[in-house]
């Protein structure tokens, strides 16, 4: 590891983050589990499988359009195990909060920790609570742990991804990213746009429905879809070639994008997932995501092709082809 | 997206490109400058250079105003920005630009500096009425562009009595560093794509001496690609016909006058510098601004003491002749391997409107270079 300090870009997802995670933990915490570097683990107990997985959550305002620090806490790590391809079954919080933090602003966020929870058919069975002094944390950081049984209809690894097979999303990408930004307030944009935050399970139950034409899925978050795209291009050993304009971005959100210079392929999603399936169950895939009033915007939007150089590539429209790249640096710091 | 997705019609693009096979002679050699990063990451994103014929070459100008900051005052602005009672604000891009001892400003935060992004010099000056006991100092890092902003911020320092507000000034002109390109004996352009944003506040005349005294055509351009693609047909045709003029594809933007306000703000607040060294140029005559001796009270310069080291750029990196149209990126021997966007040695590889950055990040499948 050739850096000596932390910095923001170690967070942010991209290619900092995975050289930290590679050369510093991996080096050192190696085993054949951690060793995929996936959302979650998958630990056999007694012929059970079960996915197992955790998050921090350090977003800034903990209060923004469309969600809260407890809702995105639940419904992040409910995606992760949903994404492995798992039921969830159950969570546990710790919270880590400043002094001083207001008590009814952490029931509301607890409150809406268990309305998520809910939502999503899990408990939060364990949870932790410390309290820093003031100045030591930022409001209040939260961490999430989960696990769910894995779907044994499926066995999702990039390595099963193949040449042809089909990409999709299941809606509009970059609401939340946009959201959390704009609530920060220091942009000067007025624009009605809400957090996505969302849980997948449903959606990717529907999707576990079709078996092995099921390939991989992800949840797009922080480094929004080309981030996530790059890691599956890597796993996979192939190229992952988009078509640009197939890709879902509400129109208001493509604005904002547009003016604040971002590109939307970058920005977190907390409600989205993407997954690749065989061509022959790309129609039903497609179909299946629809029929969910969280998939209502699902889109074909590419397709994985054999290259010796494993790269994520959009088609511009223009006869030309660029390269989508993972993100360097930190454009949206901490928004999950 | 209104005055956008028109801009960027597939079908009109195609129509262009046809047209451009039309322009040129079969065999010839064209060898086109566009001067604006935003071009040359409009180029690559959009995939264009596809579009032309093979007889058109396009080279990368030097207009992106975080490549043409040398490392030595990236060294200042760090020392700056090191100094405790300081709150050093910045547009996020000049965070990544190494110093000559690699040291970033991103790393100086790391470091436990206090840096800060903003994205108007305006923030930055709400800072320093925020925290009053701190020195808020702005990075002024920009062509005329962005140095209207910068000098609205000082006037309106001046007109609220902020006294712990200041501007590290690395403001550059741009007509300068053009003239000095086309003095290279080893750089030939045939003609200019020029600047769009920049000519919002200069207007098109300061162009005129490119066409009158060197007999270059220029065609100032929006940033859409078919207002790209229009520039280059304009430029071909006015080669053809052996027309040398300041043409504006721009027009719903750009007028030829520019901004008349912007234009009397900038000669409020700035002065001319005798001469600014820039990355890769070297030290250009008139290039710079630094803040008028009105504003003195606000210029950093004055006010913390700073290096001032010139400091040569590493051998290996070819970052000058890429901004002299000279190398293209991937013809430098670290592109790829010890200069990536991450790790840059050069700034060209730092900012997104940076040819080398450009070429990284959305073309080098195409020269098959390291990934």
């Amino acid at each position: 590891m050739s850096d000596d300090v932390v910095t923001l870009a170690h967070g942010a997802g991209g290619k900092a983050s995975r050289r930290l995670v590679e050369e510093l933990f991996l080096d050192e915490l190696r085993n054949p589990l951690l060793e995929p570097l996936a959302d979650a683990a998958i630990v056999s107990a007694n012929g059970t499988r079960l996915a197992f997985t955790t998050d921090s959550y350090v977003v800034r305002p903990l209060f923004f359009p469309g969600g809260d620090i407890g809702e995105l806490a639940v419904n992040g790590t409910v995606n992760d195990l949903a994404v492995s391809g798992a039921v969830p079954l159950a969570l546990t919080a710790g919270f880590v909060i400043e002094e001083g933090f207001p008590i009814d602003e952490l029931r509301a966020i607890a409150h809406s920790a268990a309305r998520a929870a809910k939502a999503a058919g899990v408990s939060i069975v364990a949870g932790d609570t410390k309290v820093v002094e003031r100045g030591a944390a930022d409001g209040l950081y939260l961490t999430t742990a989960g696990i769910g049984i894995l779907d044994s209809r499926v066995g999702l690894d990039p390595s099963c991804v193949r040449p042809g097979d089909r990409v999709l999303v299941s809606g509009g990408i970059a609401e939340h990213g946009i959201a959390v930004m704009i609530a920060r307030g220091n942009l000067a944009l007025e624009l009605d746009v809400d957090s996505d935050t969302a849980p997948l399970h449903e959606l990717a139950q529907a999707l576990c429905a079709l078996g092995p034409g099921l390939r991989w899925m992800r949840d797009p978050t922080r480094g929004g879809l080309a981030t996530t795209l790059n890691e599956l291009a890597w796993g996979a050993g192939a190229s992952v070639v988009l078509d640009e304009r197939a890709i879902p971005v509400r129109e208001d959100v493509r604005a904002a994008c547009e003016l604040l210079g971002i590109d939307p392929l970058y920005v977190a999603n907390e409600g989205k997932l993407v997954a690749v399936v065989a061509p022959d169950a790309a129609e039903a895939a497609l179909a299946a995501l629809r029929a969910h009033p969280l998939g209502a915007g699902a889109a074909l939007i590419g397709e994985v092709r054999e290259d010796d150089l494993p790269l994520v590539l959009a088609d511009t429209g223009f006869g030309g082809s660029r390269i989508v790249d993972m993100l360097v640096g930190d454009p949206l710091p901490r928004i999950c | 997206m209104k005055y956008v997705d028109e801009y960027r019609s597939a079908e009109a693009a195609a129509a262009i490109a046809t047209e451009l096979r039309t322009l040129v002679e079969p065999g010839s050699h064209v060898k086109l400058m566009e001067v604006c990063g935003g071009h040359t990451h409009a180029i690559y994103r959009h995939g264009l250079d596809a579009l032309l014929p093979p007889e058109v070459e396009l080279v990368h100008g030097p207009g992106c105003p975080v490549c043409v900051i040398p490392m030595g005052r990236v060294d200042d602005a760090v020392s700056i920005a090191e100094r405790p009672e300081v709150i050093f604000t910045s547009f996020g891009d000049m965070l990544r630009v190494p110093g000559g001892r690699r040291r970033s400003l991103l790393e100086a935060k790391a470091r436990g500096a206090d840096v800060r992004i903003v994205y108007s010099p305006l923030d930055a000056l709400a800072i320093a009425r925020d925290e009053p006991g701190r020195e808020v100092v702005f990075f002024g890092v920009g062509f005329e562009t962005t140095a209207p902003a910068t000098a609205l911020t000082l006037l309106r320092a001046r007109e609220l009595g902020v006294a712990n507000f200041s501007v590290f000034c690395n403001h550059v002109l741009i007509a300068p560093a053009l003239r000095a390109i086309l003095d290279a004996p080893e750089t030939q352009i045939d003609g200019f794509v020029g600047p769009g944003h920049v000519s919002t506040v200069i207007g098109t005349r300061p162009y005129d001496f490119i066409a009158r005294e060197y007999g270059r055509p220029v065609v100032v351009a929006g940033f859409e690609p078919t207002d790209i693609l229009q520039a280059i047909a304009l430029l071909l045709r006015q080669l053809r016909d052996g027309k040398a003029e300041v043409e504006n594809q721009y027009g719903r933007v750009v007028r030829d006058e520019g901004n008349p306000e912007a234009l009397a703000a900038l000669d409020e607040v700035f002065a001319v510098r005798d001469d600014f060294e820039w990355r890769g140029l070297g030290p250009i005559p008139h290039s710079g601004y630094r803040i008028a001796d009105a504003f003195a009270v606000w210029d950093a310069e004055e006010r913390f003491e700073v290096p001032g080291a010139r400091i040569e750029d590493p051998k290996a990196c070819r970052c000058g002749d890429v901004l002299r149209g000279m190398a293209k990126p991937y013809e430098c021997g670290v592109f790829g391997t010890a200069c990536t966007p991450e790790k840059p040695l050069g700034t060209c590889m730092v900012s997104s409107e940076g040819a080398c950055a450009a070429y990284y990040a959305y073309g080098r499948h195409r020269q098959k270079v390291p990934a």
